[in-house]
Parts: C-alpha cells; structure tokens; sequence
C-alpha cells in the first residue's frame, strides 16, 4: 500500500489545560498549583490543571461530590470566565499567524495550520519557534502535532501531550506508525464519537491501526463517507476540507441554562424561559432567520433522586421573528408541561424550521398578515438596536423579571476581567 | 511639525485620530456618496493614533495598574497605568515586569558585576538579587506609563 504519512503537511496547535491556564497568566502564584475551571453555574468541572488531573479530578464530575477533595488539596476553583479565555484565545491565534500566515481555527484553544512547502521544509523549527511565542507573547502553553494529514495531526498533538515534549513529528516509518498506532484506542480519533466507536468495536476493530487498515468497501457500504475519510486522512491523504470554512446555515437555535437555584414556582419559571426565548429570538433576527417551529425542555437536576425532563414543542402557523409570539407559545407550553413539586434545575428554548427572512412563505395573499408581521419586525430591529447600544435587557418584556432572580447563573468565583474592564487590569507592585 | 511662537518649548505634532471602533475602522470614514468625492477621506491616515503610538504590538501587549511607590523615581506613580509588551527584549536597564513570589511587581532590570538585579527607583527600597533565585521570571517589558494629572 502506498501512504505518503512522512511528509508533512499540517500543524494541529491546542493550548495545554486552556481555562486553566488562562487563568493562570496574572496570577503567578498559580504556577504549579492545582486548579479547576467550571462550566455555566458551577455546576461541573470544564477545564484541569495538570496538577489537578494528577490529584485524579475526573472531567465532567459535579463539584459539589468533589467539594471534600478540592479542599483538602486546596485545588483552585474557577467560575468560567468566557470573556477572558476569548480574548486570550484571539491572542494566542494571533501570535501563531504572525509567524505561519492564516490559520484554521477549530475551536478556542485549538487551530490547524496547512503548512507551505516553505514551511514544510523547516516543520519542527516552525513549531519550537510557535510554542516559544505563544508562550511569550500570551503566557500559554502550547503543544504541536505535526504530521501529513488533520486527522494524523491531531493524534500527533496528541502524543505530544502524553510524552509531555510538547511538540510531535509524526515523520518515522510507516511500520513505526504502525506500532505507536496499535496502541491508541480508536475513540481517540479525530471524528470517531461513541456511538460509531461501538459499531467499529463489533467489527473486530479496536485501534487506530485497526481502521487505518480497515476494508475500504466495507467502510463506505457499512458506516459512512466521512468515516471513510478518516480512514484515507489516517494512511496520510487529506480529504478533510478547511474547517474553519463557513459553516452551513444553522438549522436550529438553542438557548438553555442551569439555574443559580432550585425553581418550584411557575412563575420563576416563566421568567426564565421569558428571557430564553428573548435571547433566542435576537439571535434569530440578527441571523436575518424566521422560525417555525419553537420547544421548550424544564428539567429537574440530573443528580437528584426523580430526574424529569420534560419537553414541548409545536410548529406556528406562520414563520416569525416576532419575540411576542415566541413567548405566548412558549408559555403556553410551560402551562402544559409544568408539575408542581419538581425542583427544576434547568431550562431550554429551542428555534427550529428555520427559514431565511428574506423569503416568506405562508400568507395566501393576505397581504394585511404581511402587512402588519413587516412592522411588528421593524419594532423588532428597533428593540435590538437599542438593546446592543445601551445594554442587553434596556427593554425588555415584562415577564422576564429582574436581574437577581434565583434562575440568574451562579458564577461565584469567576476571575476579573483582566483585559476587558479598565477597572480589573492585574496589579503590577511596586511595594517593595 | 510647528514651532509655537508664544510657545517656543512646545511643538505641535499633528492632529489626533477620531477614536475608533471595535473593527479599527474609523467611525469617519464615510461611505461613498454619489456625486461629491470625500475629500477628508484620505486624511484619515495621516492623522496621530496615540494607541498605535503606544502599543506596537498589539497582540503581545497588556494593561497593568502599578500600585505602590517603589518606582516613583522612573515616573511611575501609584496607580499609574503601565503598557507592557512581552514580545520586547528583556535587556540591561529597562523597566520590566517580573513575577516574582508569586506577584506581578515592577523592577529595573539591571546587571551588575556579573549578578542579575531588580532595582527599585526609590532609595527607601533596596535591590534584589535574583541571580541565583529560581521562580522569577520576566513577564513582560514596560514601555509607557500613562499619567493622569
């Protein structure tokens, strides 16, 4: 079989322990301190330090059944601080492109770059020199998969971080590939998620030498295309394309929340998916999109002893942007599916049968439903308007309540806004 | 540039930048209206940036606020805003931000007889010596310190 895997053509680029080390470039006392970051409402743990996932800090895990262990080891605790890790991850790409020209960017800590043959020439140089300036410019670590396609690229980042060199060049021989490859399970490949993992697993194929060398014929008669291209990307041919090409038009929009406290009340409730369904709608206008289909979810504490979730959802009779609209169907779902008693912990919104505001569908002629949907639209916009200029929330509908209601997210230790908020910079002493 | 003739010890530089959008666009910079060109349009560049002239390195560069008077000798005061640039050389003699004891403190950079020092600029304070010190490391490069008068 002919691979051409040595030559190499990609950088995948991923920030160590990103949240967490955001976290860390003010504060140079958390130099080797064990630190967790938490997701929306501190409710699980997002992001660990190397130290914190050498104390054995599971991903994902609630804080609160961790509380005793991050105690006893005085572990960091972090609220998500979004704000801060974008504006670090916009530096961080920027440094990288100030030394390789554009790059793809795949998610907050993580980029590819398709390497020139320039730059191909000098791969490993290239990459001690990104990590050297991602890590002095911006305080980041970074570590460097470096290989012949994205897909190989990124179990070379992978290996980096495991042998903890911080850089890997996927440039041996095919039979030393080979070997490294037998060892890795074939869910750490880019693309395979769990449920595809288990049907591979019941084909008898377990690594990713096991799909590198897998049927072709029986890939794409059995699985999929995009399979099949995992396993062409892993014998060193790229198929994927730019990632970072514009996405397809969304298909749905979501908005849901973990509360800041348990919610009993309907009324609580409606508040809350009140300003749900509002975000989702100024989402739906700036997109220049129409909805027709609109559900709810509420939801009790995945945690506690009777676990509901209970979801609604209905198709309008006419495509809308109309905030108002979206929010009597809304509510006349939460009068469906509410049940007194329930601790509820969480609620969603979700838009779907999307359609583009610029072609409508529906109205039969009755130009006086045309009519007056274009100007509850213009009253619309101009509520937008005004809200981005002087802040979400300046006008909004009455239902949605005030800001320090108990469905308002808890996010307690949050870390200042160092680059955001003339008023948090970092402290620089000059005290002694 | 022009001399003042009430004035002889200042000069004027030029006018200074419209502030400008998230996007570094200016916000003068009109779209083209038929007919009439815009004139001014042109000027635009030509006009004084104070962040550009401040920050050279936009992506490498962050806003400290100094705290204390260890340095007031340097001009820098107690709540001073200090623009820090970490792509700039840490060399002999500059100001510099070092991380030092877990704090983020501001220290002239200085070599002496084969030691490496951190110089406060204020004689109540004394040099530390972190030649031999491990967990001390340059955070960055102070390049201005703005005022507020």
């Amino acid at each position: 079989m002919q691979t051409h895997s040595t030559q190499p053509r990609f950088f995948l680029i991923d920030c160590n322990n990103f949240f967490a080390s955001c976290e860390r470039v003010f504060r140079p006392d958390l130099a080797n301190q064990p630190i967790v970051v938490l997701s929306n409402n501190d409710g699980c743990v997002v992001a660990r330090s190397r130290e914190a996932k050498a104390l054995g800090i599971p991903m994902g895990e609630a804080e609160f059944k961790l509380r005793p262990l991050l105690e006893r080891y005085k572990v960091h605790v972090f609220s998500s601080n979004f704000s801060l890790y974008a504006a670090i991850s916009q530096r961080v790409i920027a440094s990288i492109e100030s030394l390789v020209g554009d790059v793809e960017q795949y998610s907050i800590d993580e980029c590819f770059v398709r390497l020139s043959p320039a730059l191909a020439a000098n791969a490993l140089d290239t990459a001690r020199a990104i990590v050297q300036r991602v890590q002095q410019w911006v305080g980041i670590p970074v570590s460097v998969g470096i290989a012949a396609s994205r897909t190989l690229a990124k179990i070379a980042c992978h290996l980096a971080k495991s042998y903890c060199s911080g850089i890997f060049f996927l440039n041996g021989t095919e039979d030393q590939h080979d070997k490294l490859f037998a060892k890795i399970p074939v869910q750490e490949v880019w693309g395979i998620g769990r449920r595809l993992a288990k049907r591979l697993y019941e084909a008898d194929i377990h690594s990713v030498k096991d799909l590198k060398y897998a049927d072709t014929d029986w890939v794409r008669r059995n699985l999929s295309v995009t399979t099949l291209n995992t396993v062409l990307e892993l014998r060193g041919i790229p198929c994927i394309e730019d990632i970072s090409a514009p996405a397809k038009a969304r298909k749905t929009i979501i908005c849901s929340r973990s509360f800041g406290e348990k919610i009993y009340e309907k009324e609580t409730l409606a508040h809350a998916l009140t300003a749900f369904v509002s975000r989702a709608a100024v989402r739906l206008r700036k997109n220049q999109l129409l909805a027709q289909g609109l559900g709810i979810n509420i939801a009790s504490s995945r945690f506690s002893d009777q676990y509901t979730n209970k979801a609604w959802q209905t198709l309008l009779p006419r495509p809308t942007m109309d905030t108002q609209i979206l929010l009597q169907t809304a509510i006349s779902g939460l009068e469906t599916i509410f049940q007194a008693g329930v601790p509820y912990a969480r609620a969603g919104v979700l838009l779907y049968e999307l359609s583009p505001s610029t072609t409508r569908q529906g109205y039969l002629l009755d130009l006086e439903a045309l009519d007056h949907d274009l100007r509850r639209e213009q009253l619309m916009h101009t509520i937008d308007s005004i809200n981005s200029r002087y802040g979400r929330s300046q006008i909004r509908f009455a239902l949605e309540g005030t800001a320090d209601e108990a469905w308002q997210m808890k996010q307690e230790r949050r870390s200042q806004n160092y680059l955001g908020d003339w008023e948090s910079l970092a402290i620089a002493h000059c005290k002694n | 540039m022009v001399k003042l003739h009430f004035a002889p010890h200042l000069t004027i530089l030029g006018s200074a930048a419209n502030f400008q959008n998230g996007r570094g666009i200016p916000i003068f910079s009109s779209p083209v209206q038929a007919g009439f060109p815009a004139p001014a349009e042109d000027d635009v560049e030509s006009q004084l940036d104070l962040h550009r002239y401040c920050v050279t390195n936009p992506t490498a560069t962050f806003f400290l606020r100094a705290c204390g008077d260890s340095m007031i000798g340097a001009g820098i005061h107690n709540g001073d805003l200090l623009v820090v640039d970490r792509s700039a050389e840490a060399a002999h003699g500059r100001i510099v931000i070092a991380a030092i004891e877990g704090e983020l403190t501001v220290k002239r950079l200085c070599r002496k007889d084969g030691r490496v020092l951190l110089r406060p600029e204020n004689p109540a304070y004394s040099d530390i010596d972190i030649t031999e010190r491990e967990y001390v490391f340059i955070w960055g490069i102070v390049t201005f310190v703005i005022h507020s008068l």
